[in-house]
């Protein structure tokens, strides 16, 4: 096994008497797909601020890239990326404007910009495109733009939050292929996902209930230690039982 | 008519349950009445004055050691020549002028009457207002005393000019101003604001498919707001009356009925802005920059309609606040009836059915 | 029996794009009709065309014998919709919101009672909660029992299960199921292919047209190739070299398989599998497996 990059103990959040994560603990290899699922309400949000050094932990321990979350927030938010099921760029700025602006904020110089714009413009196929708004792309191209641009900087780690919601089935195996390559490079990838068949394609899952991690493995495992046949019924077994919702 | 009441009791859920709306809504006319009432009016004191003795006889010499006396003013000179007494005021450097023409004491003993001329600087109207009514207590304090040891009363009238500013606009006549202020406020922004809400929550298309016919969920939504509104109006005249001795001269019921139509104008301004506008932020912005500025600047409360250029005179005639403002100062100040206002309320009831025609009109049934 | 639905070449245009491309279907009385497409499909436009929210650029749709159009008052009092974003009052109470919707629709909870009773008990402990304070699945199924509170001849619901979890939505198609029994018309549409196989009949979306309209049963039959179910341990490399394999038809990953179509119908499995193996795969799998909704929609977006 290869290093480790994110690292969690006891990770906890509260929030008055709400503990929205409870003594999270596992491991993220580099260059994994780790698959974070859970019902809505679980705490799969709560859990992925922390991560990214968006909230301080109430207890417990996390590194991020070797960093600590407590202290290195700063130091992690340079060496992730994140993209929300919400699509994150500015639909008002064109594409090329998108790219040297997210860019810019992640230190890149504008030589790296000029290169890496071209790299993504000519593999995502939208050269044609690159000065048109942002506004005016179909939803598939946002998103996967979006995740190219959260990869530009070319961080250890890229925190995706639900990435494909309501995106077609053929653009959602494109966005796919794109998680693939980036892994490929070595970036790890988090992703959450409501869609049960992208849980098959991660390296391993976890699957959080009531602000605890129920579950941890690969789907493989997951569907032998169940007894079933798809990833969906290990969901609803472990699920069913969740008190809480959002 | 059930369905109505609902929806009524609904909308006050909205607001009662929402702290930040509610402290808007309370506590705006009484924070704002009270910055107007106190940082406007408050007591002015040393005021830099010069005093221009052109009689220097006993009866000036008294006065002025009065006035000197007083904490109110700063005596900067006493004698100056009148180009002198105009480049000062200009410069700012003094705020009143205090002149007793030659033979003043003369004028008093042997005619009973002498006059005192009393220039101000206006363009801060409330302040020489006070100035003013200061000095003119100090020389009405002499005049009684004087009257004390003689059959015949004295009379020294003070001639008081304001410069700049000569009708004195503004001064404590501000509460009719917050009084249009705040309801243009209330009820525009507000009711906007909560139509677009339900727009933006996508609450306005269940409504829109129901059977409840559309102008009533409009109409409906602004009902709340004008009772609310006139909590407001009772609130402010309570305050005016109470905190800053303020009285309601003229019939209270008139003002009431004066201020439910304005408030109407308001409510069919909200409505209006609401059907045009998708989000709450630009409902927001266009319920401050396009309402409450012209309010502001155009009513006359604030600035004297009548120094400013002829075009910008006419444009203020369509700010139904101008006549509100009108309307409330003849009723609350003054003390007329309904025989001095029926032009303004007609002038107000005319812009207020032509908004509510548009509105109407621009209204939709659907989504846009 | 007239059909519950009709839409006739609906047309609906935004300046420049068009959301809705001339499309057409009907949906019988009693049945759960399912619009399924991804986001930016025109779904939404259809439904708010339907409920009478938007006037159709050009073609024409009746709901229950009423035209959108014309008789939208109509249409308005029988209906029952649910749009996409949860829409109820957030500060008003699981009951005010509920006791509310009933009397804009002229009636009261206790008279269609029995409609909401299945789904309205689980939140009755809830009765004095604020629907803000609701979790998801919960705002869910009270938005449902204010949709229904109307005993509406067709319902319809925009996405309801969208960013719901696989439980939560499992639940909710459970309820429709329940209504279908009361003879309540379902018009539902849903970015999720599995949720198709719940619904009587479906229409494909994407783009604004539709694709196809048929039972699932049918869609699925009428799928053209073979499908074989491929596995390996290294699925992403799997993937790169179906991709380049000349005899594939057709490859894209599923689940935790990637499903294959060939060229030749007679295709020489072996001859794949050595073919696979010679390019360094192993735990290699290997199996027909029939389509689904998804390889449906996929194939038909490709064509």
């Amino acid at each position: 096994m290869g290093e480790t990059v994110i690292k969690t103990d006891k990770l906890t959040k509260r929030f008055g008497d709400f503990i929205a994560a409870d003594e999270i603990t596992f491991e993220v290899e580099k260059g994994e797909i780790f698959g974070f699922l859970g019902a809505n309400g679980a705490g799969k949000t709560t859990a992925m601020r922390m991560l990214c050094g968006l909230s301080i932990p109430s207890s417990g321990s996390a590194t991020i890239a070797g960093f600590d979350v407590y202290k290195q927030t700063e130091q992690i938010k340079r060496n992730i990326g994140y993209m929300s099921q919400k699509f994150s760029l500015y639909e008002d700025l064109t594409v090329i404007e998108n790219i040297k602006f997210f860019g810019g904020i992640y230190g890149l110089t504008d030589l790296q910009i000029k290169t890496k714009s071209d790299e993504l413009l000519h593999n995502l196929g939208l050269k044609q495109e690159a000065k048109k708004l942002v506004a005016s792309l179909p939803l598939g191209w946002k998103q996967k733009l979006s995740f190219s641009v959260a990869v530009l900087h070319e961080p250890k780690i890229v925190f995706l939050d639900e990435p494909t919601g309501g995106v077609d089935p053929v653009t959602r195996r494109q966005f796919w292929d794109l998680i693939y390559n980036a892994a490929d490079r070595g970036v790890t990838i988090f992703v959450t996902t409501h869609y049960m068949d992208e849980a098959e394609y991660c390296n391993r899952i976890s699957l959080m209930v009531d602000g605890k991690i129920k579950a941890l493995d690969t789907p493989r495992n997951l569907k032998n230690t169940f007894g079933v046949e798809t990833m969906d019924e290990v969901f609803y077994k472990l699920a069913r039982g969740a008190k809480r919702g959002d | 008519m059930k369905k109505f009441l609902v929806f009524i009791k609904k909308e006050f859920a909205h607001v009662l349950r929402d702290r930040k709306t509610l402290l808007i809504l309370f506590g705006m006319p009484v924070v704002q009445i009270l910055i107007f009432g106190f940082a406007l009016t408050n007591e002015v004191k040393n005021s830099r004055i010069v005093i221009m003795d052109q009689a220097n006889d006993a009866a000036s010499k008294e006065i002025i050691t009065k006035i000197g006396a007083s904490r109110y003013f700063d005596i900067v000179r006493t004698v100056m020549s009148h180009q002198q007494m105009e480049d000062a005021f200009k410069r700012g450097d003094i705020r009143m002028a205090v002149i007793f023409p030659a033979g003043f004491n003369n004028d008093l003993l042997h005619q009973n009457a002498a006059q005192i001329q009393v220039i101000a600087d206006a363009s801060d109207p409330n302040n020489a207002t006070t100035l003013t009514s200061y000095v003119g207590s100090i020389i009405q304090d002499y005049q009684a005393q004087l009257s004390k040891t003689s059959k015949i009363p004295y009379r020294i009238q003070p001639e008081i000019r304001m410069l700049y500013n000569p009708q004195l606009k503004g001064a404590p006549n501000f509460v009719p101003g917050v009084m249009a202020l705040v309801l243009m406020l209330v009820c525009v922004m507000m009711t906007a604001v909560s139509i677009v809400k339900e727009k933006e929550t996508g609450t306005m298309e269940i409504l829109l498919v129901s059977p409840f016919r559309p102008i009533l969920v409009i109409i409906s939504k602004a009902v709340p707001y004008l009772l609310l509104s006139l909590i407001n109006v009772a609130s402010i005249l309570l305050l005016s009356v109470f905190v800053l001795d303020l009285p309601v001269n003229g019939n209270i019921l008139l003002l009431f009925a004066e201020s439910t139509l304005f408030i109407i104008t308001c409510l069919t301004v909200g409505i209006f802005i609401s059907v045009k506008t998708n989000s709450q932020q630009v409902a927001m912005l266009i319920s401050l920059m396009g309402m409450l500025l012209p309010t502001i600047l155009f009513s006359g409360f604030m600035f004297p309609i009548e120094n400013m250029p002829v075009p910008l005179q006419w444009f203020s005639n369509i700010i139904p606040a101008k006549w509100y403002y009108i309307i409330v100062k003849d009723i609350m100040i003054k003390g007329l009836g309904f025989n001095a206002i029926w032009k303004e309320t007609l002038i107000l009831s005319g812009i207020t059915v032509a908004l509510l025609i548009i509105s109407l009109k621009s209204f939709k049934i659907r989504l846009s | 029996m007239e059909a519950a639905v009709i839409v006739k070449d609906l047309t609906k245009v935004y300046g420049e794009t068009t959301a809705v491309d001339v499309v057409s279907f009907s949906v019988n009385q009693g049945e759960i009709f399912g619009l399924i497409g991804p986001d930016g499909a025109g779904k939404t436009s259809i439904f708010r065309v339907l409920t009478t929210l938007l006037l159709p650029d050009g073609g024409s749709a009746t709901v229950d014998g009423f035209d959108v159009v014309k008789d939208y008052s109509q249409i308005r009092s029988r209906v029952g919709y649910m749009p996409g974003k949860f829409s109820l009052y957030q500060d008003l109470s699981v009951e005010e919101n509920l006791n509310f919707f009933a009397t804009l629709f002229n009636t009261t909870i206790k008279e269609n009672y029995h409609l909401i009773k299945d789904i309205y008990v689980q939140l009755e402990s809830f009765k004095t909660r604020r629907a803000g304070k609701l979790s998801g699945g919960m705002k869910q199924k009270l938005a449902l029992c204010c949709a229904l509170i109307h005993k509406p001849t067709v319902l319809f619901l925009d996405e309801p299960t969208t960013g719901v979890d696989p439980v939560s939505r499992k639940e909710f198609w459970e309820m429709l199921k329940q209504l279908k029994a009361q003879n309540i018309t379902i018009v539902v549409s849903t970015p999720y292919m599995d949720e198709a196989n719940l619904c009587d009949r479906i229409a494909l979306i994407q783009g604004g047209k539709l694709l196809s309209v048929n039972t699932p049963g049918n869609i699925i039959k009428a799928y053209p190739d073979q499908l074989y179910a491929i596995k390996a341990d290294n699925m992403h490399a799997l993937l790169k070299i179906l991709n380049g394999y000349d005899e594939v038809l057709a490859s894209y990953a599923f689940g935790e398989f990637a499903h294959a179509s060939f060229k030749n119908k007679a295709v020489d499995l072996e001859g794949v599998k050595s073919y696979l193996t010679k390019k360094d795969l192993t735990g290699l799998e290997l199996k027909k497996t029939g389509a689904t909704i998804e390889d449906s929609f996929i194939k038909l977006l490709k064509d």
